[in-house]
């Protein structure tokens, strides 16, 4: 950030200045952009569900809530154990951040694999009126996300083995974290809109 | 303070500048210096002017008689929806990214923008979307048909029942458009927020930059929305959903409201650049500081704040329930109050000024009428009830494309003749120059301004053929669609000639305060390089005497010497 005294001693500026915020900054910008989509579907849903007409499509009674539960678990915590990489990373500790980062990976994995199971037990598809769209829309959408973040972690558990890559800072490794909680949240929402508000008439 | 106490800086020769100035090639490569990024858009989206005024002048061509019979009706579907298409999205945006290219960085001092490559990304990915768009005139089906907002059911239908049609290549192309767009936004904000030179506060920004960044960050917001709604609609037309389909549960309003919601807020991406541009050259050519620069860097945010939520005007006749078009009447009506600081501010600012009618000051004098007139036909549509009366006929078209030619197209033109000497590095012919202004003036004011009268007695848009009631109106606005196709000819004889032989230009020939006028013409890759001045002052100080940076005489010393 440049100042604004105007009373500065004389100076040019090199030009060459590293400006290490500026992939932070550019990734928040982007991820702030990037929500508005999902607030777009998530709004479009929510007056798709008000005002359809006939929402559950025929021999659909609603949606099973226990195993996404359970998947809502593991992926919420996998979020905290991300933190812990960040926190052995800033430590220093190598191997204690690779540990916690590949655990991170395999938790995100088996929500991605608890979502396979789920989907490929569904009586309804894509075409089933609207509520079979939205469904798969919208946790498809969001499982996109989910496989983009593990497959970011891995670039960075991989860059991890280059000797010295995390010396001059590790803003791969937070923006990519930073990432994995948006997914997160963005999970929290979409459960509660999908399995927790189910409408009974 | 004399220039011998900096004799080191001084001797210090400017780096090699990579790829000599007059080396074309660079042009056609994925070069990450945001200066030939810039002209690079410039270049594609003038040809695409070209081509989407082509289209223009095809159906004014058919217009100029009551019945269809230049082009089959069905024609005439598909020429108005890439018309829009093309106009708005491989012209006006990447033109305005091309003023943002250079703009940006040289205004703020910085040496390039945050993320060169995926500047050099998000511009490549211009001509793939073209590619895309353009391919839909030669699918089966012919290409899009339903108009630029792309409304369903229209546009999920497919008769043919290919896979691949017109609907689905522009879905796609709007799609990759949103992507590219939306990497631009990224980096001209992060550029804005942190590589402003020392002692350049938000309050010292050249209210271009204020505009730009008001304008991308409505990118920013609008754009994912569109592209929610597209992805649904792609869904809709290719794999069997039925977000917008009544007949399977769905509903065709709620596309309304996610196209609107960004391509309302659009307009303002294209308009507020365009106001940043009408306060850069008012105020060189009036010669006097912007009135209340303060009020006109802020109005900006408060349109992107007050431009998001007025989208529903677009919607007042398609069963919007009366309260909801009560509430974004009101709201329609306050952006016209930002709106009207600027235009005061500008008036404020001609006001006893020293006026020097160039080509630029030419086409913001022009612009700024018709702005005034197409904001007031603006206000006009935005009441419930006269909109209700006029909504789809002509009357919304010759607002609009008072508002986006004769306001926007106008403020492009200024900018490109203003810093044309400075990125070039030649002077314009001044006289070919005001050709272009005179015809583009004319051709604009009898293309536009007799289509009201037709929409007031009730013509309507998107029609082939009509009442012959209307011809008159018609005779005379075809008349000046083909004068403004032959605006063209002076305008890209003078960019041409004066490109490969016009007169050298100095870095600062109209007298301008700005950082961009402290470097050579054209400036180095790197701008100010290893010497990034230091602001001292506000921006617009005509008249005052105090020099902008610290150690000014230094710049204008080494921009004078390269």
């Amino acid at each position: 950030m440049t100042g604004v005294n105007p009373d500065l001693p004389l100076n040019h500026t090199p030009g060459h200045v590293q400006h290490d915020g500026h992939n932070l900054t550019g990734f928040i910008i982007f991820l702030c952009s990037e929500s508005i989509i999902f607030i777009a579907f998530f709004a479009g849903y929510a007056v798709l569900k008000i005002t359809s007409p006939e929402w559950l499509p025929d021999g659909v009674e609603g949606l099973e809530t226990k195993m996404p539960l359970i998947n809502s678990i593991i992926l919420v915590s996998s979020s905290f154990v991300a933190y812990f990489a960040e926190v052995y990373l800033h430590k220093k500790n190598l191997w204690g951040f690779r540990a916690m980062w590949l655990l991170t990976m395999a938790m995100g994995s088996y929500f991605v694999y608890g979502q396979y199971v789920e989907w490929s037990e569904l009586t309804f598809t894509l075409s089933s009126g609207v509520f079979g769209g939205t469904f798969y829309l919208l946790t498809g959408f969001h499982g996109l996300h989910v496989i983009t973040g593990i497959l970011l972690m891995g670039l960075m558990l991989f860059r991890s083995f280059i000797p010295n890559n995390y010396v001059k800072g590790d803003m791969g490794v937070t923006s990519v974290s930073l990432f994995w909680h948006f997914v997160d949240v963005i999970w929290i929402i979409l459960f509660l809109l999908i399995y927790v508000w189910q409408r009974t008439t | 303070m004399t220039i011998t106490d900096y004799d080191p800086r001084v001797l210090k020769a400017p780096h090699p500048v990579p790829g000599a100035p007059d080396n074309w090639k660079r042009f056609f490569s994925f070069n990450t210096d945001a200066k030939v990024i810039g002209i690079q858009y410039f270049g594609l989206s003038l040809l695409f002017l070209l081509l989407g005024g082509l289209l223009a002048m095809v159906m004014r061509g058919e217009l100029i008689t009551p019945p269809a019979d230049l082009v089959d009706p069905s024609v005439y579907n598909g020429l108005y929806t890439m018309h829009g298409t093309v106009m708005l999205f491989l012209f006006l945006f990447p033109v305005l990214n091309g003023f943002n290219n250079l703009l940006i960085p040289t205004m703020i001092g910085a040496p390039d923008m945050a993320f060169p490559k995926l500047n050099a990304l998000a511009f490549w990915l211009v001509p793939v979307f073209a590619v895309v768009l353009l391919s839909s005139f030669f699918v089966p089906g012919g290409p899009a048909s339903s108009g630029w907002w792309s409304y369903p059911p229209m546009s999920i239908q497919n008769p043919l029942g290919h896979f691949i049609n017109g609907e689905f290549l522009w879905i796609l192309a709007v799609a990759i458009s949103g992507v590219s767009s939306i990497m631009g936004a990224v980096n001209f904000v992060t550029t804005i927020i942190g590589m402003r030179a020392p002692g350049m506060g938000y309050f010292r920004m050249p209210v271009f930059v204020w505009t730009a960044w008001a304008a991308q960050t409505l990118q920013l917001i609008g754009l994912p929305a569109l592209t929610g709604g597209a992805i649904m609609l792609l869904f809709d037309l290719s794999f069997g959903t039925s977000f917008f389909r009544p007949e399977g549960g769905g509903d065709p309003v709620l596309y309304q409201h996610f196209f609107w919601f960004y391509s309302h807020p659009a307009v303002y991406v294209m308009v507020l650049p365009v106001f940043g541009i009408f306060s850069e050259l008012i105020t060189v050519y009036s010669r006097k500081p912007l009135f209340g620069y303060k009020f006109v860097a802020l109005a900006s945010f408060i349109i992107t704040f007050l431009g998001l939520i007025v989208w529903v005007h677009h919607m007042f006749y398609t069963g919007t329930p009366q309260w909801m078009r009560n509430l974004f009447m009101v709201t329609t009506m306050l952006i016209a109050v930002p709106t009207g600081v600027k235009v005061f501010a500008w008036l404020g600012t001609l006001w006893g000024g020293k006026i020097r009618l160039t080509t630029s000051m030419l086409f913001v004098l022009g612009g700024l009428v018709n702005f005034i007139f197409g904001g007031i036909t603006g206000v006009m549509l935005g009441t419930v009830p006269i909109d209700i009366h006029l909504g789809n006929t002509y009357f919304v078209v010759a607002h609009f494309h008072y508002i986006i030619f004769n306001t926007i197209g106008f403020g492009v033109f200024a900018g490109i003749y203003h810093w044309f000497p400075k990125f070039t590095g030649r002077m314009y012919y001044e006289g070919l120059g005001k050709i272009h202004f005179t015809l583009t003036f004319i051709g604009a004011t009898l293309n536009w301004l007799p289509l009201h009268w037709a929409g007031l007695y009730g013509m309507p848009r998107r029609v082939a053929s009509y009442d012959p009631e209307f011809a008159l109106w018609n005779v005379i606005a075809s008349i000046g669609a083909f004068m403004l196709g032959v605006a063209s000819i002076p305008f890209i004889l003078n960019i041409v000639s004066s490109w490969a032989r016009g007169p050298r230009a100095t870095p600062n020939p109209w007298r301008a305060i700005g950082l961009e006028w402290l470097l050579p013409s054209p400036p180095p890759a790197e701008n100010f390089e290893d010497d990034i001045p230091t602001v001292i002052s506000e921006p617009y100080g005509y008249g005052m005497g105090h020099p902008l940076v610290e150690d000014e005489e230094f710049y204008i010393r080494r921009s004078l010497e390269a």
